[in-house]
């Protein structure tokens, strides 16, 4: 919208309200909670913390756009702002009560710049600082959904950890019971797990077995052939076991060549397998 | 540029890797393997454990030297290498096909007929 | 404070792929990634930056660091070599002009999230990929 005023822009006349009362506006947001309950080491770090947000958000509008959330001039305190959400968010702080913190800026702000500016101008001033606030909570918000993001993001990778899990069978003989479907993440999960579980048990033999697999396509034969091509590589041998009978078919009918992985129709036919290898081996070394 | 030092455990030749492996220093350790190879030995141990970057010129190189050593000396068997390098070669689409493997030093010692009981023996 | 933290290293000797490799696996460290992430970032750096120096005769490899949130890495590989006249060859796994594998491209391009290539007889040769860890935000290249 266009000024009536004196003809400058709205934000214009913020910046220059944020650069002349710098100091007083940072001295007050310095004793509201956003800050005052994240530094509480000293005054000092708040007071230095809000200058940061006053200097920022006059760069803002030095640039005239007060409405943009993705101004450069805005990546200099993300870093600081996710370090307080994080910090509010330890504290038990949720994410509307951080908003509404987040929300008292505006007060002092807007009272300042209505005594600040002369009646042409405060119109668009005020609009120009709420836009600017309006912002800043977008920016707010924005970071917090990203961190919600990771938070899940953690949980879906613990849950992949917790169900997949190593059974020691035999002396250096592992198993990994897989159950559901395989996805790409999921391989990753399994392939790591396993390769970490052959180190710490110093295992010969790892058998991964897909009973519980209800489906394999060539997709899931890929990720078959890539966990047993990486335990190989480790200098341990891997079995799949629990192909059943629908299973062989399915594999035959696609033509997916199994390479010479070695294959077993239960966890129990591999585990005898495993045996004898380990017998073999120890009759060797006589 | 420091060579990779080879041990001869008996007719087995040992070559442990514990250094930033440049390009010039896993040709280097070709060349002595393959020298010494020549000279006589069983077989050849590369023990890997302390790699953590296999790409595929020194893929190449570990392949390399169990085909030479193949004509030369029998099997070479590549020991120890770790999970995040497994993983990372089998994304990549390189399997080392020809190569032996072995978990650890004393596992590949057996799997070249040499007991653990023997190098103690000896060392 | 930039958003994008910017390195940039020569790539002109074997020690220098080694070189690369360290300074890729310091950033990838920062950057939060697992050791399994770390490894197939440096392992991709290390085959685009022989590629760079053995059949590009030689460049410079620059890391970015990407996004907000600083936890995405961007490796760029330049030279001014005689660049690939048949990129869709290049990629194909096992073709090699030279002694090598022929799975350098190929297995780098599968060992990251995005990854670009610029290139023509005569052009030289920039190759761009990027990585981020698990569950981190992405942005493009
Ligand atoms: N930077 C480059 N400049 C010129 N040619 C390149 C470059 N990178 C790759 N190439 C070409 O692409 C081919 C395949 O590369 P790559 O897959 O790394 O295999 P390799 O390096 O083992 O030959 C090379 O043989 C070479 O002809
Ligand atoms: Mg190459």
């Amino acid at each position: 919208m266009t000024a009536v005023g004196s003809g400058r822009s709205g934000a214009a006349v913020v910046a220059e309200v944020l650069d002349a009362r710098r100091e007083q506006l940072a001295q007050q947001w310095a004793d509201l909670p956003l800050f005052r309950t994240v530094y509480t080491s000293g005054r000092d770090a708040a007071v230095t913390a809000a200058h940061r947000l006053v200097d920022t958000l006059a760069d803002v509008a030095h640039g005239e756009r007060v409405e943009d959330t993705t101004v450069p001039a805005l990546d200099r305190i993300r870093p600081h702002l996710a370090q307080t959400i994080n910090a509010r968010t330890r504290a038990g702080c949720s994410s509307p009560q951080f908003t509404a913190e987040v929300a008292e800026l505006k007060t002092p702000l807007m009272a300042i710049v209505a005594q600040e500016l002369t009646d042409e101008d405060r119109y668009s001033g005020l609009l120009a600082a709420a836009a600017l606030m309006g912002t800043l909570r977008l920016v707010v918000m924005e970071i917090l959904l990203n961190q919600g993001d990771d938070i899940i993001d953690r949980q879906r990778q613990q849950l992949l950890e917790v169900s997949t899990p190593i059974i020691k069978l035999w002396d250096r003989v592992i198993a990994v019971p897989l159950i559901g479907t395989l996805d790409s993440a999921r391989t990753q999960v399994v392939m790591e797990t396993l390769l970490d579980a052959i180190v710490d048990q110093h295992a010969a033999v790892a058998i991964l077995d897909i009973t519980g697999v209800p489906l394999v396509d060539t997709v899931v034969a890929q990720y078959l052939m890539k966990t047993a091509m990486a335990v190989r590589l480790m200098g341990a041998e891997c079995v799949i076991s629990g192909i059943r009978p629908q299973i062989a078919q399915t594999i035959v009918q696609l033509g997916i060549d199994l390479g010479d992985i070695k294959t077993r129709a239960t966890l129990a036919d591999a585990l005898a397998w495993a045996l004898e290898q380990a017998g073999a081996r120890i009759a060797s070394k006589e | 540029m420091d060579r990779i030092p080879i041990l001869r455990l008996g007719r087995v030749l040992l070559a442990s890797i514990q250094q930033e492996l440049t390009d010039d220093i896993a040709l280097a350790l070709q060349q002595d393997l393959t020298e010494m190879a020549a000279a006589g030995a069983d077989g050849v141990i590369i023990d890997i454990s302390g790699v953590d970057v296999v790409d595929s010129f020194l893929a190449r190189v570990l392949s390399e030297i169990a085909a030479a050593a193949r004509m030369l000396a029998g099997e070479t068997v590549v020991a120890g290498m770790r999970p995040s390098v497994a993983i990372t070669l089998v994304e990549m689409g390189l399997s080392l096909r020809g190569l032996r493997t072995a978990r650890s030093l004393s596992d590949a010692l057996s799997a070249l007929g040499l007991g653990e009981a023997r190098i103690q023996g000896r060392s | 404070m930039s958003p994008e933290a910017v390195t940039r290293l020569p790539v002109t000797s074997d020690v220098q792929i080694s070189g690369a490799r360290h300074a890729v696996r310091e950033a990838a460290i920062a950057a939060g990634f697992s050791l399994v992430e770390q490894t197939k970032l440096v392992t991709a750096a290390s085959e685009l930056a022989r590629n760079t120096l053995v059949h590009g005769g030689g460049g410079h490899m620059e890391i970015t660091t990407l996004g907000r949130d600083q936890r995405g890495i961007r490796l760029t590989f330049t030279d001014s070599g005689p660049g690939i006249p048949d990129v869709a060859a290049a990629l194909s796994d096992g073709y090699t002009t030279g002694q090598g594998l022929g799975l350098g491209l190929g297995g780098a391009r599968r060992l990251v999230n995005e990854f670009a290539i610029d290139t023509g007889p005569g052009r030289g040769t920039t190759v761009t990929v990027a990585s981020w860890p698990r569950g981190a935000r992405r942005v493009t290249l």
